[in-house]
């Protein structure tokens, strides 16, 4: 890890696709500082980017990534930051990817706790394929497939990350770049699971979760006195029918990540040419 | 005689596994070969469960239908196996069970009353009935006593030294009450070699072999008949410096490897056919980012939950061709429990040099079979380690852009491209399921998906011709029956051939254990005057392939039921065919 990194040296070449005014750009910008802000360069960083306009950060930013199944971004980078603790692990994608065809995943990796960060982009809204609801659009959101509205309760992210025994739980907006980079950086040196949900608005097909909404509603808890490790106020201001918060809604300090629990310290890359030095126990176990 | 079939059945719960698994302890300890079984069908109805054991101082490799001795815990064992019980066979059973009031063995069948839970209880529990049950075996069949000693260490050392001795005593106990009872003379003595041998079975094989090949990660979710895989490694796998993870689903646990192996771990996962369906989705992706990752397919009977812990060979369509697109890929089938380590790490091999998903294709029989092998056939200073084309700093430069953007899928003449570990510097990429060029970026430019397409084929071409794919080899050579077939019928096919040649008919025999690629059948088919091939499964998906690879036809020997083939059973199906064929 070099102090000189910059941000922008986790700027790829390649020109986002998102359409002009998308949160999206916000949300990359805060990660890509917050990335070089904690010291990380991108030889050592590894992202793991979903499905849909989202998904398509791995691209945009320049690190070790893997763009891949719809849903599944979770244990891939499970599976990374496990066999190499010595990545910074930042997995990314929307609402659709982790709360609804990953809803499982989340949960799991919640209550796993493997060092890693998890940035959600949660536009409300299913983007890419043009405007159908998303499991955190509101109950009277009305798409193209939700022509009456969705008659469902939308999902609450962070309740359930709480529910999960989360050890890390943020949630930003992506226009607010200092703030959104604050807890970008928080959540990576968080050591355990990290979750940033950031509000991050979609300008082309969601016109009541906008902007607009997001300034004049979020409540700062920066703003309030609050304890971010106290569970029960977390519970309060996660669940508080009316009000949405941005900030460390919940940190648990006495987090131990999986990988510190199960002893797994060394990168698991290096192998000899032949059989591991003491193969032939294995063999005489069976006699 | 040396040869003993034996058995001990009874209802599922009543320690008829562990009891088989100490018995067939004994004797490898003793110097015997074994090969045991537990995928027995019920002939009556379910919760019928049963452990045979066959043993001689030759080498087995199949079951028969045939039992020597057999320890009944139920009269209902009797029935299930009144077949296969002949005349000298010997019945072992408690009549002070009610069950048993007014029991008569069958004609010919020696019944042996042995109070069974009043002995174990003079010994300290009635638990250890079932251990009176093998001391009474070790009298029918002179066989050392002392020698089950070590296998009742093995499996109660843990539960403390008094255990073991009340165990010990219990087995002594009831072979005193046999040789004081009854007036034997069998021809069941079971002689004893100084012969050193491993017992193990395919799904422990598997994990040994993983461990010998530097797998480091292993991701999975419970399922029959690969459970074993899992729980091998644990708590071994932590000794080398890995880890296994039981992850939410197979969903999971496929994302979980393939991350893994994204970060340069040598990586694995095992399920059966449903877990199958689910990685599917994942499949596609590791073929296109060029992810070295082993999915073991440890078979069992579908489609759907179908018969969970019953023998099929029925994926072998879905591992071929499962997952919409086309994914290169390569399919090896070990056909014993010894190849299933060595296909292990040939297939970690395959994976690194080619980065290429690899599935290795086992199944119930090779995972529930216990068999001895002479433990210099898992020679671990034989292993090889061969991890491709993985560059460092030193060459990681050759294979960047003019703008220093390294190439993870740069279009080579072998097809495979170089590999940057994360951590390397200057080897910055990213990979992605969506067609990419060869820096890993999105791309539906024509040329660049017709290059890439072409690129990750030309791997299989190039594998095809580098690798050796060739078939093992059994019976006359000059035959002109040919049978052919995948996976773990070798055994028994094996041991039908003898049966055969019994008979005055000679077979040639070529066991495939790889399937793709696969060896090039059309000069051995074009040499025989009839192909047999034999599988289990109900259409007869390998005879299916090499129909379609030699443009020859084939008969077809299926089965179905849920049982494996057994070497007498073989035997007469192949005579059968040729009878049909002579006709």
């Amino acid at each position: 890890m070099s102090s000189e990194v910059r941000f922008t040296d986790f700027k790829s070449d390649k020109q986002p696709t998102w359409c002009p005014g998308c949160g999206d750009f916000g949300t990359m910008n805060g990660m890509m500082k917050a990335l070089a802000e904690t010291g990380n360069s991108p030889e050592d960083t590894f992202v793991v980017a979903g499905i849909g306009c989202s998904g398509k950060i791995g691209t945009y930013m320049r690190s070790y990534a893997l763009h891949g199944v719809h849903g599944r971004a979770l244990p891939v980078g499970t599976g990374v930051k496990l066999a190499n603790p010595d990545l910074e692990v930042m997995v990314a994608g929307g609402d659709g990817d982790g709360y609804s065809i990953g809803a499982g995943h989340f949960v799991h990796a919640v209550r796993r706790n493997v060092d890693m960060t998890y940035v959600v982009m949660d536009n409300r809204i299913y983007g890419l394929t043009k405007g159908q609801f998303s499991p955190t659009s509101r109950e009277d959101f009305e798409t193209a497939t939700s022509p009456e509205g969705t008659n469902q309760a939308p999902v609450n992210p962070l309740a359930l990350a709480l529910a999960a025994g989360g050890s890390f739980i943020a949630q930003s907006f992506s226009s607010d770049a200092q703030r959104h980079t604050e807890l970008v950086k928080e959540a990576i040196e968080h050591p355990g699971f990290a979750l940033v949900n950031v509000f991050s608005p979609c300008v082309t097909f969601n016109d009541v979760d906008t902007y607009d909404y997001f300034r004049d509603s979020l409540v700062d808890l920066d703003e309030e006195e609050y304890d971010e490790t106290d569970a029960a106020a977390a519970k309060d201001r996660i669940l508080a029918p009316d009000t949405e918060y941005m900030g460390v809604l919940y940190r648990d300090d006495e987090s131990v990540p999986y990988g510190e629990r199960m002893g797994l310290t060394e990168d698991m890359t290096t192998i000899p040419d032949g059989a591991p030095e003491d193969a032939t126990d294995l063999v005489r176990e069976f006699y | 005689m040396d040869e003993l079939n034996w058995a001990i059945g009874g209802e599922a719960g009543d320690g008829i596994d562990s009891t088989g698994k100490i018995f067939a302890q004994a004797l490898s300890r003793a110097g015997r070969h074994v090969f045991t079984s537990k995928d027995f069908a019920s002939r009556i109805r379910g919760g019928y469960t049963a452990y045979k054991v066959r043993t001689s101082t030759d080498r087995v490799q199949s079951v028969v239908d045939t039992l020597d001795v057999l320890i009944a815990l139920t009269e209902r064992t009797v029935e299930e196996n009144r077949e296969e019980l002949h005349d000298g066979s010997i019945v072992i059973y408690d009549g002070e069970r009610t069950e048993f009031d007014g029991f008569e063995p069958p004609e010919g069948v020696v019944g042996l009353d042995v109070p069974l839970r009043s002995i174990a209880e003079d010994a300290g529990g009635a638990i250890m009935r079932n251990v009176v049950a093998l001391g009474a075996v070790c009298a029918v069949t002179e066989f050392p006593i002392e020698n089950l000693d070590e296998s009742l260490e093995k499996r109660f050392g843990a539960k403390g030294e008094k255990i073991v001795e009340n165990n010990r005593e219990a087995a002594r106990l009831g072979a005193e009450y046999v040789r004081e009872e009854f007036d034997l003379d069998t021809d069941y003595a079971l002689s004893t070699t100084d012969a050193d041998y491993v017992l193990l079975n395919g799904d422990e094989a598997i994990g040994m072999g993983a461990i010998a090949a530097g797998c480091r990660f292993y991701a999975g979710y419970p399922i029959t008949p690969a459970t074993d895989v899992m729980e091998y490694l644990t708590g071994r796998i932590e000794e080398y410096g890995g880890h296994v993870v039981q992850a939410e689903d197979e969903l999971s646990a496929v994302n979980m490897a393939l991350g893994a192996a994204r970060a340069g771990a040598r990586s694995m996962t095992a399920t059966s056919g449903p877990g199958i369906d689910l990685m599917t989705e994942t499949f596609g992706l590791v073929a296109t980012s060029e992810t070295p990752l082993v999915i073991a397919d440890v078979m069992r009977s579908g489609p759907s939950t179908g018969m969970p812990t019953k023998q099929e060979q029925g994926d072998l369509n879905m591992l071929l061709y499962g997952g919409h697109g086309e994914v290169p890929r390569f399919v090896v089938a070990p056909t014993t429990v010894a190849e299933c380590f060595h296909k292990t790490v040939e297939a970690f091999n395959l994976a690194e040099q080619y980065q290429t998903p690899v599935y290795l294709v086992a199944d119930l029989s090779l995972a529930v079979t216990e068999q001895t092998f002479d433990p210099a056939e898992f020679d671990m200073d034989a292993v090889e380690v061969d991890r491709g084309k993985i560059v460092d700093g030193a060459d990681v430069d050759d294979w960047q852009d003019d703008q220093g953007r390294f190439k993870p899928h740069a279009d080579t003449e072998d097809g495979v491209s170089p590999r940057a570990l994360p951590g390397t510097a200057g080897g910055v990429h990213m990979s992605t399921g969506l067609e990419h060029d060869e820096l890993g970026r999105r791309t539906e430019d024509t040329e660049v998906r017709v290059q890439q397409v072409d690129k990750r084929q030309r791997k299989v071409e190039t594998a095809r011709e580098r690798e050796d794919w060739s078939y093992r080899e059994f019976g006359d050579p000059d035959a002109e029956t040919l049978v052919v077939s995948w996976g773990s019928n070798e055994g028994a096919l094996v041991e039908a051939l003898d049966y055969l040649e019994d008979d005055g008919v000679s077979v040639r025999f070529l066991s495939v254990p790889y399937l793709f690629p696969r060896p090039d059948l059309t000069e051995a088919f074009d040499d025989a005057e009839e192909v047999i091939v034999v599988e289990c499964n109900a259409t007869g998906q390998f005879a299916d392939l090499l129909e379609h690879d030699t443009l020859t036809r084939v008969r077809r020997v299926t089965k179905y039921d849920g049982v494996r083939f057994k070497a007498d059973e073989l035997a007469d199906a192949i005579r059968a065919e040729l009878a049909e064929a002579n006709q």
